[in-house]
């Protein structure tokens, strides 16, 4: 570690379950490492004994009166040490289940963590929900203390079975404890020196693993992203103000803000009362830039270089937590809080909900309050964001409920494209030529007008059967119609595509476009594709402006996997093909589809007719 | 970045932060060594400029120095600056200690000046190592309409989303140094040359810590002349900052009262 850096305390958060002596720990350490304040020992044996209470340790740190009243603690709170390394700021948390919301609140601040269980009763409840709360708070370094060992006899027997029972817990979860110490906070053993008492443990005293945890690097060579705070007119400078949150800038950068798309040189780099005006600035400062040209920005873009920007999208996956009292529901909106942008996001789908205390599935209708999950959000707008494994800082977020904040999640995109390259439009300088044939003239030579007839559903729900079957039944009607389905896209136009969530999107784009152009040449373009994004869709439907029919091919999940026509639903069941649409990636129904075909309720029969009457209803001059 | 580098980037993205999310804010300005930083921390967040009232609730009862201090640099720092006057001391809780009494008095001034301006949010130099109730803070700290702190039931807050809209008739306290402790103020002070009080400087072998009422304030053992030899008395000491400030210590549960019913 830079010297420079070494004056920084360490934030450690003590965690545990309730009575399992957390802030006698911390009290006794205080004392073991000198670092109570004059008087405070004396003052709080004083106060125990006018109560007459027998002297705990956690007194020195329990600071309400109700903490002291019901020797528990409320609220999290803050106390500094130092060993003759470095400075450490503690925070000890609360182990009541009630409490957990003031848990989440101070072990967020940690860079490390302690996890005190009870050596006579094992891990429990709140034990095991912190461990996976540390986990999904992005702690890594974790060592767990198994304290009272004066009440077990110190036996070692007693330490092995509750350090094995819960290294297999936190495997779980996929943590690795950095040490498990057997101590005794009361009495002082194993905190500070190797206790006489416990000959049998070769293992580093709890000063010892605190001194060897790490301190959490500032993301400096993370790509850059600045989120913006605000923008404020000073002494006719224009100045957009953020903090760092990853990566460095410096003067004369080109960079793009997100997801408005804007992009802009950095003119200078603001600052008050420095000896010169910066020239660059990385990860973890607070700084106001000025461009060199006056775009509009605002609060809540992302600022990025332009060969490494966030994605853009409006639906991801998110690992959670919740606080709420209420449960999390499907199709509850929420106020999302993303680094400095708020928005509106509905619960699409709960694709998991966890008792965090057993590692219990529940039933995924709902995530009661202190449990844990996975959830599809969706937002109205477009959201610039990452994916927490790749930036932390701008791929987490909180949801506020009247007000109050109810929980936190880490964001995935898996199955999701990322929407800038569909949305970025690049030959920005083209001009559109106007046809001298209008539409209506096409219309009135064809006796129908043309028009984009999108079916949408499962591999499986019969959606080429159907539309081929349109197709020769409206031919010999006279229309002048079209199907485009992979067969002949994919072997052309989209030759150069794979499967990926971000080549599936493009693929269906440029399908919207197509199909676009032949509805206005005048045809009747039928697409055939699972097209399983309502975003895409969206798209396509902008693309063709007028006459636009979404089609769902509806038949359930089941139905289709029994149906399996080209063995690809055990394909995938297998493993064998990667993102595959209802069983490895997400498809989403179409909320308000012009037309609904029940493949899995109809005869194809009944499912041409339905679509014929509709057709002639809709396209017929 | 070093230690002074990263604190002060995080009070300026909180200072931003209330800034960017409240309406009607003021900075609560105590003249002591916090609420200096934190009017410092402004400046270098709007870059040179205040850019809100800066309120002082006059108990009357401060020292002289502090006075001369206040006119001054509320002129030189260029500070939209408002005096309220706090109520007698009759007005305050009888069942209190005399002190804690005493300084219940700059609560209910608070109140009539939240009420009079009609402030969402007031910005306070208060910090956790100064008191271990403080400690619990949150650094967007909410009141409910009687102005209680309600420190049994305090909203979650991680990763730097704070709680920034309330229901009407609340208020939001907002902490920017929450997360300093004394000497890390004195760093600060000494790196940006932030001007200083004398009262902090030892004379006789005295010296303040912390400066409150004339009344119920007093100089702690010292020989420390300079901001050099307050931060060398710093590192060691094992005398608690608030010390000599009388309120804290009448009874065990006195700062606590104080705290719920709305003090800084």
């Amino acid at each position: 570690m830079p010297h420079a850096l070494a004056a920084r305390p360490l934030p450690i958060v003590i965690v545990g379950h309730v009575d399992h002596g957390k802030s006698t720990f911390v009290g006794r350490l205080l004392y073991e490492t000198g670092s109570l304040p004059e008087g405070k020992l004396e003052a709080v044996k004083a106060s125990s004994e006018r109560r007459g209470m027998p002297f705990e340790w956690a007194f020195v740190l329990d600071a309400m009166q109700s903490e002291r009243d019901q020797g528990v603690t409320i609220d999290t709170t803050q106390i500094r040490f130092r060993s003759k390394l470095r400075p450490y700021l503690i925070i000890d948390a609360p182990g009541h289940k009630e409490f957990l919301k003031n848990m989440v609140t101070g072990a967020a601040k940690a860079e490390a963590a302690l996890l005190v269980i009870d050596a006579q009763e094992g891990a429990q409840e709140q034990s095991r929900r912190h461990g996976y709360l540390l986990h999904l708070l992005g702690i890594r370094e974790v060592a767990v203390l198994v304290n009272k060992m004066d009440l077990v006899g110190y036996s070692a027997e007693r330490f092995g079975a509750v350090a094995e029972d819960f290294r297999a817990y936190l495997a779980d979860l996929g943590v690795e404890p950095k040490a498990i110490v057997p101590i005794s906070a009361r009495e002082g053993d194993n905190l500070t020196r190797h206790s006489p008492r416990m000959p049998w443990y070769q293992g580093p005293s709890v000063l010892e693993v605190l001194d060897s945890f790490p301190y959490a690097a500032l993301p400096v060579d993370r790509p850059l992203r600045m989120p913006v705070q605000d923008v404020y007119k000073f002494d006719q400078r224009r100045i957009i103000a953020g903090r760092l949150e990853s990566g460095r800038l410096q003067v004369g950068d080109r960079v793009l803000f997100s997801p408005s798309n804007k992009t802009a040189r950095i003119k200078t780099i603001e600052a008050w009362h420095v000896p010169e005006p910066p020239a660059e600035a990385v990860a973890g400062q607070s700084i106001g830039i000025t461009l060199d040209e006056p775009i509009f920005v605002e609060r809540g873009e992302i600022m990025s270089h332009e060969s490494d920007p966030p994605l853009l999208t409006n639906v991801f996956k998110a690992r959670i937590f919740w606080l709420g009292e209420r449960p999390l529901v499907i199709g509850a909106n929420y106020k999302l809080k993303l680094a400095t942008t708020e928005a509106t996001v509905v619960v699409e789908a709960i694709e998991k909900a966890i008792d965090t205390a057993e590692l219990r599935p529940l039933p995924p209708e709902a995530i009661p309050r202190n449990a844990a999950g996975e959830v599809v959000l969706r937002s109205k707008r477009i959201l610039a964001l990452d994916e927490y494994r790749s930036n932390p800082r701008t791929g987490r977020f909180v949801l506020v409920e009247d007000f109050i904040p109810v929980g936190g999640g880490t964001i995935s995109m898996e199955g999701y494209p990322d929407q800038r390259q569909l949305l970025t439009v690049r030959a920005s300088n083209l001009t559109a030529v106007g046809h001298a044939v209008s539409r209506a003239a096409r219309a009135a030579r064809n006796g129908h007008k043309g028009g984009v007839l999108w079916f949408t559903g499962l591999s499986g729900a019969g959606k080429s059967t159907l539309a081929l079957a349109l197709e020769r039944e409206l031919f010999a009607k006279g229309y002048h119609v079209y199907v485009l389905d992979g067969d002949n896209i994919r072997g052309g136009l989209c030759r150069d595509l794979g499967f990926s969530p971000e080549d599936r999107a493009e693929n269906i784009r440029r399908v919207g476009e197509v199909a676009a152009l032949f509805a206005d040449a005048g045809f009747i373009a039928i697409s055939s594709f699972i097209s399983p994004y309502r975003s895409d869709r969206q798209r396509a439907r902008e693309a063709a402006g007028e006459n636009f029919h979404e089609i769902y091919v509806k038949a359930d999940l089941a139905v289709c996997e029994q149906r399996d026509p080209k063995g690809l639903y055990k394909r995938a069941r297998k493993g064998e093909i990667k993102d595959f649409t209802g069983i490895s990636a997400p498809y989403e129904p179409p909320e308000n589809p012009e037309l609904v075909v029940p493949t899995d309720e109809l005869g194809l029969e009944d499912c041409i007719a339905l679509l014929l009457r509709y057709v002639e209803e809709h396209f017929r001059l | 970045m070093d230690h002074l580098d990263a604190l002060e980037a995080e009070s300026i993205y909180i200072l931003r932060e209330a800034k960017a999310k409240l309406d009607r804010l003021a900075i609560l300005w105590s003249l002591g060594k916090d609420s200096n930083v934190v009017i410092w921390l402004c400046k270098k967040a709007f870059f040179g400029h205040v850019p809100f009232p800066v309120l002082h609730i006059d108990t009357g009862k401060k020292f002289p120095e502090m006075y001369a201090f206040r006119d001054r640099y509320a002129k030189e720092w260029g500070l939209s600056f408002i005096r309220e006057e706090c109520p007698p001391l009759e007005a305050t809780d009888p069942t209190l200690p005399p002190a804690a009494r005493s300084a219940a008095r700059k609560t209910l001034g608070l109140k009539a000046a939240l009420a009079k301006y009609g402030f969402e949010g007031l910005i306070l130099g208060i910090r956790r190592d100064e008191e271990a109730i403080r400690a619990k803070e949150r650094i967007f700290s909410p009141r409910d309409e009687s102005g209680q702190w309600q420190l049994k039931d305090q909203p979650p807050e991680f990763w730097d989303h704070f709680m920034t809209s309330f229901p009407k008739g609340t208020h939001v306290r907002v902490h920017p140094i929450l997360n300093w402790t004394e000497l890390d103020v004195w760093k600060y002070t000494r790196r940006e040359g932030i001007p200083v009080i004398e009262l902090y400087f030892a004379k006789d072998g005295k010296r303040y810590r912390s400066l409150g009422d004339q009344d119920i304030t007093f100089p702690v053992p010292s020989t420390a002349d300079t901001l050099d030899a307050i931060i060398a008395e710093l590192e060691s000491t094992k005398i608690p900052e608030r010390a000599g400030r009388a309120m804290d210590h009448e009874a065990e549960d006195s700062f606590e009262r104080l705290r719920r019913a709305g003090y800084m």
